[in-house]
């Protein structure tokens, strides 16, 4: 069974690369891809501790609802781990 | 009506219109903006200080302007010809790349597959994230709000426009390439192309069809 994950629906400010379209959705992990440095640090010059990132898919029914072209279709986004709650 | 000479007789300058009836272009003497400022201070200290040159500057443009389409080409149509090459790439299409002699720098690069069943598509909501560093530039679409914003929200409609209607059999994934990964899609080998040679296939990918917004040509 894939793991599935929610990413947390918070709004903080500043450079953040978890697309506000995702946010409170609900994916499976596709793959692991390792530790990055942390881009909400990173993109300000600070120390940024590396976070393990993940590439989750979601289906567009998922993210689109009714509006989805195509229920499962997918999208897959690289996740950062502090973003993702397991399910 | 460009060309329309109406009632003056010079037959000159129209409206502001080239002699071919085109908009001249402005010319961009604006002022810099802060960022361009910035920009020209950086590089400008930093060849003051000896950390670079102007020539290594110039070079790195250069480098960049080099890497074209034709890279990513190459990369598909050994994957087309050579099966171990094919897994190793959807296992790691940076270091297959690295293994064909391309420079991608620290590129983290991955390979999505086409199938009978899966067509991919990539993009990226947040920026232009592009693998640059095999493909060269992106294309000016793809970094437009609308391809950025209709891209996942509407794949099929928008792959209609680039004159691509998929069956509903087909399965779309759309990548938005959110952080560190770059993206390039392995097409589908056309039909009728045995016995043609790598480089013969080669000719066949276009940038499109990397992207996902397009097929290969039929040879």
């Amino acid at each position: 069974m894939p793991e599935r994950v929610r990413v947390k629906a918070m709004m903080p400010p500043g450079h953040v690369r978890t697309p506000a379209y995702l946010r409170g959705k609900t994916g499976v992990i596709e793959r692991a891809l390792g530790p990055f440095p942390n881009p909400e640090q990173l993109a300000y010059g600070l120390p940024a501790p590396e976070q393990p990132l993940y590439r989750v898919r979601f289906t567009m029914s998922e993210v689109w609802g009714d509006a989805a072209e195509r229920p499962s279709d997918t999208l897959d986004a690289e996740i950062y781990a502090h973003w993702l709650e397991r399910l | 009506m460009p060309h329309d000479h109406h009632d003056h007789d010079h037959p000159h300058d129209h409206d502001g219109l080239s002699p071919s009836g085109h908009p001249y272009r402005a010319d961009n003497d604006a002022p810099l903006s802060y960022w361009q400022r910035m920009e020209i201070a950086v590089r400008e200290l930093m060849i003051e200080k000896g950390h670079l040159t102007a020539d290594q500057v110039a070079a790195q443009i250069d480098t960049m302007d080099a890497r074209s389409p034709a890279n990513g080409a190459a990369v598909v149509a050994r994957a087309w010809v050579d099966p171990d090459f094919r897994a190793r790439l959807l296992d790691d299409a940076g270091a297959a790349s690295r293994e064909m002699g391309f420079d991608i720098g620290p590129l983290h690069l991955i390979a999505v597959e086409n199938t009978a069943q899966v067509h991919n598509l990539i993009v990226c909501t947040l920026c232009s994230c592009y693998p640059r560093n095999l493909l060269g530039l992106p294309p000016d679409w793809y970094k437009t709000r609308e391809y950025r914003a209709r891209a996942v929200r509407e794949p099929r409609a928008v792959l209609r426009e680039f004159g691509l209607d998929l069956p509903d059999s087909t399965t779309i994934r759309v990548h938005d390439s959110t952080a560190d990964m770059r993206y390039i899609v392995l097409p589908a080998r056309p039909s009728g192309t045995d016995g043609m040679t790598e480089a013969a296939l080669a000719a066949l990918v276009t940038r499109d069809s990397m992207v996902g917004t397009g097929l290969p040509r039929q040879p």
